[in-house]
């Protein structure tokens, strides 16, 4: 379970350049539960995320992964429960590493690093098997450096690397928008695929009322750092596209749908 | 260049392998430009010297100079991570720091150590010239080094560090404590580059508390010669690319200086150094470009 209390993020407090991120958000999360955020820009997907995970400190408000306080935790150290993807394919990788160094890193996330070489013979195969099990034929490229491949390869990658050691919590922050249309919807489908495999509580932020509704079992929709909409179950099953517009339009008080705001499809 | 001329070049170079391996794992695996070095170079010569006029013995004097280095290394670390002063900035301090410290070590601003054992000394009587065999013992320490270091780079914590110097968020992510590989890594980066100096001492028969100046300067120009001649994806044969580097640096600098038609002088060191390194840093830009015209 993860549960997020009456939390409170204003950037630049005190300054001319002062903004309230989140004003007092609660959202509970139980285990399993497969959550998408939309919202427009500035509404405080991201910076939901990155409070959860530990890169921006909170004025208020306190969160809990399990029974633990997790609030004051440094990101490393929260690393151990928290897995992430981030939106810029280049952000979740070492572009310098191989792809066989990129995964044996994540698969120490968590756990305390040694000097044992990090590429045994026994990991390696296990590394391997989880490349090959993508389908995209990157299991016989395990040496190269992860610079070489594409954006979609290494968000791919990302997702695996997120899913190598135990988390309770996997947080995506938009981890397809920066792909083609194509390769946008393998690695959505791959998300489903890996987080029912692993049982993740997951939280995916997305730009797209098509995905946030194709995936996940639940929706909400944050505005001005407020979750103003909470759909799960029946309702969010019969809920079409368009209708989610239209709940959106009403939250902004009639304003009309910018593209640059919310893409619909 | 006389034979002996070259052989001592090659000794000059296998010392400043040393640091030229500490500016590898600073600049290339942590992305942290560290100007520590020339301070816990000269600090490293010092300590030694001392030691051994004391009457330590030259192994443990060794150890001694490595140690300290590694204190340096983990000042600047502190200063960065701590109090997030500017990486540059902070090494920068330590290096100033460490000029006044190196003069209280020694109490004089250069000591003579003629005549005193050394880590090479029990290697004169088994037959080879003496100036053969410094580079031959100097030869067996750095591969030495050079092997622990590339198993280090290559386990669990060492992969950790990679990451933190090449993708900190990433690796912040993946629960990497991004402070703490620096305090690792710049200890180990000064603790080698203290362990050149006291080296250098030994070898050269005297510390001195200029002999700092410029010791960046030649150990990122040995890891570049050492990158261009020798692009590897293998941890090992970068490690041993920086060395080499090192080497061939150093004989291309004798080379210039014996060559009688460049009227150049040993004074004129500093400056071959910088234009080498210039042209070192300039030739892959140009060369790029060059390419992307095409």
């Amino acid at each position: 379970m993860i549960a997020v209390e009456n939390l409170h993020v204003t950037f630049n407090p005190g300054t001319p350049l002062e903004r309230k991120a989140l004003r007092g958000v609660n959202i509970t999360l139980n285990d399993g539960e497969f959550v998408t955020v939309i919202g427009s820009n500035g509404a405080g997907k991201s910076t939901l995320l990155g409070a959860i995970a530990g890169d921006v400190s909170p004025q208020k408000g306190v969160i809990r992964i399990g029974v633990d306080d997790v609030t004051k935790e440094k990101p490393s150290v929260r690393a151990k429960r928290v897995a992430r993807v981030f939106q810029d394919p280049l952000a979740g990788s070492c572009a310098a590493l191989s792809i066989e160094e990129n995964l044996a890193l994540a698969a120490m996330r968590g756990s305390r690093r040694g000097i044992r070489s990090a590429l045994q013979g026994s990991r390696r195969s296990l590394l391997r098997d989880r490349v090959a099990e993508l389908g995209l034929n990157l299991e016989n490229r395990m040496g190269d450096r992860m610079g070489l491949l594409s954006g979609g390869q290494r968000q791919a990658l990302s997702l695996v690397m997120a899913t190598l050691a135990d988390a309770k919590v996997l947080l995506l922050d938009e981890h397809t928008a920066a792909l083609d249309p194509g390769m946008a919807e393998f690695v959505a489908n791959l998300t489903e695929r890996l987080v029912g495999q692993h049982g993740l509580t997951t939280l995916m932020v997305t730009h797209s009322m098509r995905q946030a509704l194709d995936h996940g079992t639940r929706t909400v929709m944050l505005h001005e750092g407020q979750i103003v909409l909470d759909i799960t179950g029946e309702r969010r099953h019969t809920m079409a596209v368009d209708d989610l517009v239209e709940m959106f339009r009403r939250v902004r008080g009639g304003a009309e749908l910018d593209d640059d705001a919310l893409r619909i499809g | 260049m006389s034979a002996i001329a070259f052989w001592g070049a090659v000794e000059l170079g296998l010392i400043f392998g040393f640091v030229a391996l500490g500016v590898f794992l600073a600049f290339r695996v942590l992305d942290f430009p560290d100007l520590t070095v020339d301070g816990s170079f000269p600090l490293g010569a010092a300590t030694a010297a001392v030691a051994i006029t004391a009457g330590v013995d030259p192994w443990t004097s060794l150890v001694i100079a490595a140690a300290c280095g590694a204190a340096c290394g983990l000042v600047t670390a502190f200063l960065n991570v701590r109090f997030g002063i500017l990486n540059l900035l902070a090494s920068i301090l330590t290096m100033i720091a460490l000029f006044s410290i190196n003069l209280r070590v020694m109490g004089r601003p250069n000591m003579s150590l003629l005549n005193r054992d050394t880590v090479v000394s029990p290697f004169y009587d088994l037959g080879l010239p003496d100036h053969i065999v410094r580079p031959v013992v100097l030869l067996v320490l750095i591969i030495i080094a050079v092997l622990l270091l590339a198993r280090f780079l290559t386990s669990d914590f060492g992969l950790a560090m990679r990451a933190a110097g090449a993708n900190p968020r990433m690796a912040q992510a993946n629960g990497v404590n991004v402070g703490r590989q620096i305090y690792v890594g710049m200890a180990i980066s000064n603790g080698l580059t203290g362990l050149a100096g006291a080296l250098f001492a030994q070898i050269a028969g005297f510390a001195d508390v200029t002999s700092g100046v410029g010791t960046i300067v030649v150990g990122l120009a040995s890891v570049i010669v050492g990158e261009t001649l020798f692009r590897s994806r293998s941890m090992l044969i970068a490690l041993f690319a920086c060395v080499i580097g090192s080497v061939i640096y150093r004989v291309a600098v004798q080379l210039a200086l014996s060559a009688d038609f460049l009227f150049l002088k040993a004074s004129d060191l500093n400056l071959v150094t910088a234009v080498l390194v210039t042209l070192a840093l300039i030739l892959p830009k140009l060369r790029a470009r060059r390419r992307a015209a095409q």
